[in-house]
C-alpha cells in the first residue's frame, strides 16, 4: 500500500500527487521532487537502447529510512512514484509493478478522455478511485 | 404537506392528505376487503404489479408494511403499502419514514383512465387521473406488460376514479407546476412531431420530455404520444426533486430518446456502425453548456472500451447522461447497468474486446447474447489487429445497438424494425430480427445473412489519428504489435493485408499527412451527402478531396443540422427518411467502398502517426548523443 502516488509531467511538474493525508504532505512532496532527478539518471542511463524497448519500470529508486521510493516511466516521459511505508511488510516487486500498470492503464484512460487537456491536473474520479484503492488505508 | 386525515397503523399514524385518503379507500375497495378486514391478497398483487415497481421493491414493500408479518393485507397495511409504493415510485428507499413524506400518489398502470395505453409501461403515468399529482417516472420498466394488459382489463374501473382525480389534478407542489410548464411547452413542440414518431411507443413519457429537454440540441424528438397529448398528461411530470434516484429509470433510455440520440449521433457520424471521435464528442457535448469537469466525467462513464472515441452506444449513453445531467439529476459513480452499452456487463479496460478478424466471425459473435460476445470475442483477440480492431469495434458497437434495441423493447421488434427505416442498414434490421428471434447462438439460419454481413459490415474504422489521441494510438498499435510480434517497434511490419487497397486514391490519400482530416471530413461530407440525398456524385468527389477538406466542414453539419432541427422538426426527419430510402441500396455499395477506403486510411495513418513518434523520440536521442559527443570531443582531442 502505499503512502504517496504521484503522476509528475514529461516536463517535470506534477500533474497529480497524492499522499496519505494523515502525514506531512510536504515532505511527500519534497520526495517525489528529489527522486525525480534519480529518475532522470535512469532514463538516461537507459539511452543506449535508443529507446527501443526501454523498461517503463524503474524499480526503487532510492529508500530511506522511513520509506522506499519507485519510479515508472511511460514512453511519453510522464514519471509515475510511488512512495511506500518501509515499515510496511515489503511489497514484493510484482506487487509495484502492478501498481504501476494499473496506474498506468487509468492514466490512460483520463488522457483518452477528450476533456482532458494534456498537461492539466489530472482531475478524474475513476483516477482518483484507482489511486484510493491503492493507499494505504488509514483510519 | 397537510395531513387532513390519517390511518392510524399499528400504532404508526400516517398522515394521509385528501387526496390519498380517498385513492386509497377506493382502492382499498378495490381489492375487496372482505368481512374481516383483510383484503384479497391476489388483488393486491395485482395492484402491486400495477405499479410497475421491480419485484423487490414490491417485497420489500410488503415487509415494511407489515403485511408479511401478519400474512395478510389489513387496511392500516395497506395503506402503509400504498404509501410506500407511492415512495418507491419517486424513488424513495422503502422504509417507513418515507411514508410520511409528502409523497405523490402511487400510480398503478391499468387502474387508471388511460384509454390509450398503446404500449406497455405507460407507467402510472398512465393515470394522468393522478393529473397533478406528481408522477415519479420511476418505474419504466418495459417488462412489465403485465401491467398493461391489466389496464385493459380493468379499464371498466376507470370511471369510478376519474371524478377524484380531478380535483386531485391540481398541482399542489411548485415543482410540479414548474416542471408542467415546461412540459407544455415541450409538448407543443413535440405535438408536431407526433405524426412522424406516431408509431412509437408510449414510453413518450414524461421522462422523454424532460430528458429531452435541452434546448440547446435543439430538437426535442419528444414523441408526443397521442396519450400523453392529453392534458392530464401534461400535467405529469417527473418530480425532478428527487435525489435518491435507483438506477433504474431515468437511466434508461426510452425509445424516443433512442431515436432522437440516432439523429445526433447521425450528424456527427452518418454511419451508426462507426465511432464518434473524441474531439468531435467533446466540440458537440460542450454546446451542451455542462461544466468541463462534468463531461469529463460522463465522457469517463460512457467510453466504456476505452478508446478514446464513442460507439453509437457509448453515445448513447453518454448523451443521456448528460440530458439527465441538465435536468437536475445527480452524475453516477459508475455507469447505471442500464446504460452500459447492449446493456451487456460493462467491459472495462478491454479494448481488444470487440477486436476479431473476420466479420464473418464477429457475425456469428453477434448472434450471442451480448453478454457471451466477451468470450466469443476474446478468443480471436490474437488475430491480425490493425484495422480490425476498429472492424469489430463498429461490429460490436452494431450488435450493441441491436442488443439494446433488442431489449429496449422486447415486444416491440416489428417496430423496432421499422422505427428506423432510415437506417442504410439492413443488416441491422436482420441482426436485431435474427436477434430476437434466436437469442442463443443461431448460426443456421444466417449463411445468406452472413455474406450479406459480410459484405456490409467492413465498419469504417473510425480514424483516430488527432494529436490528442496520439498517446491512445500509439498504445493501441503497441498492444496490436506487441500481440503481433512483441517489441517489434524497431522493426516494423506493415499493416497485415486484410485491407485490400481498394480505390489508389485512397492510398495517396492516406499517406499525405493532412489526411488525418481527411476521414472525418469525409465523414462530415457524407453527413451532407445523406441529408442531400444527392450522394453519389459527392462521395465521388469527396475520395478525391479528402485530404484537403478543412476540419471545419465536419462541424458545419453539426451546426446546421442541430440549428436547422429545431424549426423544422417534422418535416426534416420525414424527407430525409424517404431520401434515403430511396437510395439505401446505392448507398450501400457507395459505403462499402468508402468504409474500406477509411479502414485504409485509418490503419495507415495510425502508422503514421506512430512513426512520427518513433522519430521524434529517436530524434531527441539523436541529438542528445550528438551533444555528449561535442563535450568528449575536446577532450579525445587533447
Amino acid at each position: 500500500m502505499a503512502v504517496c502516488i504521484a503522476v509528475i509531467a514529461k516536463e517535470n511538474y506534477p500533474l497529480y500527487i497524492r499522499s496519505v493525508p494523515t502525514q506531512n504532505e510536504l515532505k511527500f512532496h519534497y520526495t517525489v521532487h528529489t527522486s525525480l532527478d534519480v529518475v532522470e539518471e535512469k532514463i538516461s542511463a537507459v539511452g543506449k537502447s535508443l529507446g527501443d524497448q526501454r523498461e517503463l519500470y524503474l524499480g526503487l529508486l532510492y529508500p530511506t529510512e522511513d520509506y522506499k521510493v519507485y519510479g515508472y516511466v511511460t514512453n511519453s516521459k510522464v514519471k509515475f512514484v510511488i512512495v511506500v511505508d518501509s515499515s510496511n511488510t515489503s511489497l514484493r516487486d510484482n506487487e509495484i509493478r502492478s501498481m504501476f500498470r494499473k496506474l498506468h492503464n487509468s492514466f490512460t484512460d483520463v488522457m483518452c478522455n477528450p476533456f482532458h487537456n494534456p498537461g492539466d491536473q489530472i482531475q478524474s474520479k475513476a483516477f482518483d478511485g484507482i489511486v484510493s484503492g491503492m493507499m494505504v488505508q488509514t483510519g | 404537506m397537510d395531513p387532513e386525515s390519517g390511518v392510524a397503523s399499528a400504532g404508526s399514524f400516517i398522515p394521509l392528505n385528501e387526496h390519498e385518503q380517498r385513492f386509497y379507500s377506493g382502492l382499498h375497495s378495490l381489492c375487496q376487503a372482505d368481512t374481516s378486514g383483510k383484503l384479497s391478497s391476489g388483488k393486491v398483487a395485482e395492484l402491486f404489479k400495477a405499479s410497475q415497481l421491480p419485484p423487490e421493491a414490491l417485497h420489500r414493500v410488503t415487509e415494511v408494511c407489515g403485511a408479511k408479518r401478519l400474512g395478510y393485507f389489513g387496511t392500516p397495511q395497506f395503506y402503509v403499502a400504498l404509501k410506500l409504493l407511492a415512495a418507491a415510485q419517486s424513488g424513495l428507499p422503502v422504509h417507513l419514514e418515507s411514508v410520511t413524506a409528502n409523497l405523490p400518489l402511487p400510480r398503478f398502470a391499468g387502474l387508471k383512465n388511460e384509454p390509450e395505453m398503446r404500449y406497455s409501461t405507460v407507467p402510472a403515468g398512465v393515470d394522468g387521473a393522478q393529473g397533478g399529482a406528481a408522477p415519479a417516472s420511476v418505474p419504466w420498466t418495459p417488462a412489465d406488460r403485465s401491467a398493461f394488459r391489466h389496464l385493459e382489463a380493468s379499464a371498466e374501473k376507470k370511471e369510478p376514479w376519474s371524478p377524484p382525480r380531478s380535483p386531485s389534478s391540481s398541482p399542489p407542489r411548485s415543482p410540479l407546476t414548474y416542471r408542467s410548464y415546461t412540459y407544455s411547452k415541450q409538448r407543443n413542440g413535440a405535438d408536431s412531431q407526433t405524426a412522424y414518431e406516431s408509431k412509437h411507443s408510449s414510453r413518450p413519457m414524461v421522462q422523454l420530455e424532460q430528458h429531452s429537454s435541452p434546448r440547446n440540441y435543439g430538437t426535442k424528438p419528444s414523441v408526443e404520444h397521442p396519450a400523453m397529448a392529453r392534458a392530464s398528461s401534461s400535467e405529469r411530470l417527473e418530480q425532478q426533486g428527487v435525489d435518491d434516484y435507483s438506477d433504474d429509470d431515468p437511466w434508461r433510455i426510452t425509445e424516443e430518446q433512442l431515436e432522437y440520440y440516432t439523429n445526433q449521433f447521425k450528424t456527427l457520424q452518418p454511419d451508426l456502425g462507426a465511432l464518434i471521435l473524441g474531439a468531435i464528442a467533446k466540440n458537440f457535448f460542450t454546446k451542451s453548456k455542462l461544466p468541463i469537469p462534468e463531461l469529463s466525467h460522463i465522457w469517463e462513464l460512457s467510453d466504456v472500451d476505452r478508446d478514446g472515441a464513442l460507439t453509437f452506444s457509448e453515445f448513447c449513453t453518454a448523451f443521456h447522461l448528460i440530458v439527465a445531467r441538465k435536468n437536475g439529476y445527480p452524475l453516477p459513480e459508475s455507469l447505471p447497468p442500464t446504460l452500459r452499452p447492449g446493456y451487456m456487463q460493462q467491459e472495462e479496460d478491454v479494448p481488444d474486446t470487440p477486436e476479431s478478424a473476420e466479420p464473418l466471425i464477429v457475425f456469428e459473435d453477434a448472434e450471442l447474447r451480448p453478454g457471451q460476445m466477451d468470450r466469443g470475442v476474446k478468443e480471436r483477440l490474437q488475430p491480425s489487429l490493425a484495422a480490425t480492431k476498429q472492424d469489430l469495434k463498429e461490429e460490436a458497437c452494431k450488435q450493441d445497438v441491436a442488443a439494446m434495441r433488442v431489449q429496449t423493447s422486447q415486444e416491440k421488434r416489428t417496430l423496432q424494425l421499422g422505427a428506423f427505416p432510415e437506417r442504410p442498414e439492413p443488416p441491422h434490421d436482420l441482426d436485431t430480427q435474427m436477434r430476437t428471434k434466436t437469442r442463443p447462438r443461431s448460426y443456421s439460419s444466417t449463411s445468406f445473412e452472413d455474406a450479406m454481413k459480410k459484405a456490409e459490415e467492413p465498419p469504417t474504422p473510425p480514424p483516430r489519428p488527432q494529436k490528442t489521441h496520439s498517446r491512445a494510438s500509439s498504445l493501441d498499435l503497441n498492444k496490436l504489435f506487441q500481440q503481433g510480434a512483441p517489441g517489434v517497434r524497431s522493426g516494423w511490419l506493415p499493416p497485415p493485408p486484410a485491407l485490400p487497397p481498394r480505390p489508389t486514391a485512397s492510398q495517396e490519400e492516406s499517406s499525405v499527412k493532412p489526411d488525418k482530416q481527411g476521414p472525418r471530413s469525409r465523414f462530415g461530407r457524407s453527413t451532407e451527402d445523406l441529408t442531400n440525398a444527392s450522394k453519389q456524385d459527392v462521395i465521388g468527389v469527396s475520395h478525391s478531396q479528402a485530404p484537403q477538406k478543412p476540419v471545419r466542414r465536419k462541424y458545419h453539419p453539426d451546426g446546421q443540422n442541430l440549428e436547422a432541427a429545431p424549426p423544422p422538426t417534422v418535416p426534416f426527419p420525414t424527407p430525409a427518411k424517404s431520401a434515403q430510402k430511396l437510395l439505401s441500396k446505392q448507398k450501400r455499395e457507395i459505403q462499402m467502398a468508402i468504409r474500406k477506403n477509411k479502414e485504409t486510411n485509418a490503419v495507415l495513418t495510425r502508422l503514421n502517426s506512430e512513426l512520427q513518434q518513433q522519430l521524434k523520440v529517436v530524434h531527441q536521442e539523436r541529438v542528445t548523443l550528438e551533444s555528449q559527443v561535442e563535450l568528449l570531443r575536446p577532450l579525445a582531442s587533447t
